[in-house]
């Protein structure tokens, strides 16, 4: 997956857990809960997510590594080279 | 005379009924008749006549919220906004702390729809755990449907869910009452919830106990009294109240749907499912007592009965112990139109009720083609809404599993 995929999976995912999310002003670098409408619940919904889509087990201690746009490609993209 | 801040008032409703989804609609369309029991096809059961509720789900949250919430909490939080804005508590936080506002949610069951979904959702994984939701244990709480209603208005005082059968709604109604008269609380929403339609298990339950109804036309399925009754049929629903004391109420000119003036809940102690007539009397004769109230007082009975062979006649031998010689109380039933909501049904029933106050209307009992002898009670009103009646108090019924019985009696509000 290229950069440009990995970011749409994850915004995908942030769409189907809120329909009314808006990207407009997504600041890639800065914290997705501290831009959207996303609670602790919802973030484990994006862990759960990936793991129902690319059979990711995403251990507790690199969740923060989820928390941008950006630091989620950069996490993920060694992940889902060959997805 | 009872201290004003004893004395305890209903002001605001918001509700949710398989026919409606605010109080004058339902109204109408209950002195109508007008049933709107559809056919629901469920997982793995197949088709059922239900009650399916159809409101604006996100005119109060999110679509988000309602997806990470119950079905329950979705109800909750739209009955209990409508409620607040019937009282003309928008925001109530103008007129109570929400710090000493509670929040009492009566439910039959919960985590019923949940789990049946999840380990369905389960099973798509081939049961592997790991793909089981961290949604279950927030959504199957017993407080969650109250707990989301406090999230979404920012209510910080007291919730939690009163588990009582299909008496839960009279339930939450009488916790409501004694946290205010207690000093607990200012002010309380509370009421009844149900979402039953979502589960297959509740409906293959009463199938199993050969209390689940059945009808060519969905419409008639539920026919209370009736010979040819052939059991239940499960709504969804919610119905909340905003209950104060008169004091408060007076002090902010609300309008009062009725005072709250007797009410008991007592148990069969007999058997899990099958009622008990000396019983329910017993309950009956308690919130009489309690209201200062004889039996010839009550305007209006509405009945719990649910359309089963024996629950019907159970209640009928009760009412009939009581109420014999009262040839100015008349008795209905509003499960012939909305079928049975459950935890929802004790408040859903007496909101459709409340408005005789000052319409003066019974709403009618349908679905009565042939009555069952042993259902006939005098002042039974059939088929066509009753006119003109003086009503000044209503007595309440709703029972339920485990043989609990419950019974409110709301009086019109009269200032001495």
């Amino acid at each position: 997956m290229t950069t440009s995929d990995i970011k749409q999976v994850i915004l995908d995912i942030i769409a189907d857990i809120d329909d009314e999310a808006d990207f407009s002003d997504l600041n890639a670098d800065k914290p997705l809960r501290d831009q959207l409408d996303l609670d602790s619940m919802d973030f484990l919904d994006i862990v759960m997510e990936l793991r129902k889509r690319y059979k990711l087990q995403i251990p507790e201690a690199d969740y923060p590594r989820l928390a941008t746009l950006n630091s989620c490609v950069d996490y993920l993209q060694p992940l889902l080279q060959n997805a | 005379m009872l201290n004003p801040f004893n004395r305890i008032v209903i002001t605001g409703c918001g509700l949710v009924a398989p026919n409606a989804s605010n109080l004058a609609e339902f109204r109408e369309k209950l002195i109508a008749g007008h049933s709107e029991i559809t056919r629901v096809d469920l997982r793995y059961f197949g088709p059922a006549p239900a009650g399916v509720c159809h409101f604006p789900e996100t005119r109060y949250r999110k679509n988000k919220e309602n997806r990470k919430g119950t079905r329950a909490g979705c109800i909750g939080v739209y009955c209990a906004h409508e409620a607040l804005a019937d009282a003309g508590l928008t925001p109530f936080t103008d007129f109570y702390d929400p710090a000493r506002v509670g929040v009492y949610t009566g439910l039959t069951e919960h985590g019923t729809v949940e789990t049946e979904n999840e380990v369905y959702a389960l099973s798509q994984y081939s049961y592997d755990t790991r793909y089981w939701t961290h949604h279950h244990n927030p959504r199957t709480v017993l407080n969650n449907p109250a707990g989301e209603i406090t999230m979404s208005l920012h209510v910080t005082g007291p919730h939690y869910s009163i588990g009582a059968a299909c008496a839960a709604g009279n339930a939450s109604l009488i916790q409501a009452a004694q946290m205010l008269r207690l000093g607990e609380v200012d002010m309380a929403l509370a009421g009844g919830l149900s979402e039953a339609v979502g589960s297959f298990g509740i409906f293959a339950s009463f199938k199993a106990q050969n209390a689940l109804a059945e009808a060519e036309d969905p419409r008639k399925a539920s026919r209370p009294f009736d010979a040819g009754r052939n059991g239940i049929v499960i709504s969804e629903g919610g119905c909340m109240f905003v209950v104060e004391t008169l004091a408060r109420a007076l002090e902010r000119g609300a309008k009062i749907y009725g005072e709250i003036t007797g009410y008991a809940i007592n148990s069969d102690a007999t058997d899990f499912v099958l009622p008990n007539p000396a019983r329910q009397a017993e309950c009956m004769r308690l919130a009489l007592a309690r209201a200062d109230l004889t039996p010839r007082q009550i305007s209006l009975v509405n009945t719990h009965a649910t359309g089963t062979q024996q629950g019907d006649i159970a209640e009928c031998t009760a009412i009939r112990a009581i109420f014999a010689n009262c040839p100015a109380t008349f008795i209905n039933n509003t499960k012939s139109i909305i079928g049975h909501a459950m935890g929802a049904a004790g408040t859903l029933e007496l909101a459709g009720n409340l408005p005789a106050f000052a319409d003066g209307i019974i709403h009618p009992t349908i679905n009565i083609e042939e009555i069952d002898p042993e259902c006939a009670l005098d002042n039974l009103v059939a088929d066509t809404a009753r006119r003109n009646v003086e009503v000044t108090s209503i007595l309440n019924n709703s029972f339920g599993m485990m043989g609990i019985n419950s019974t409110l009696i709301v009086r019109k509000y009269a200032a001495e």
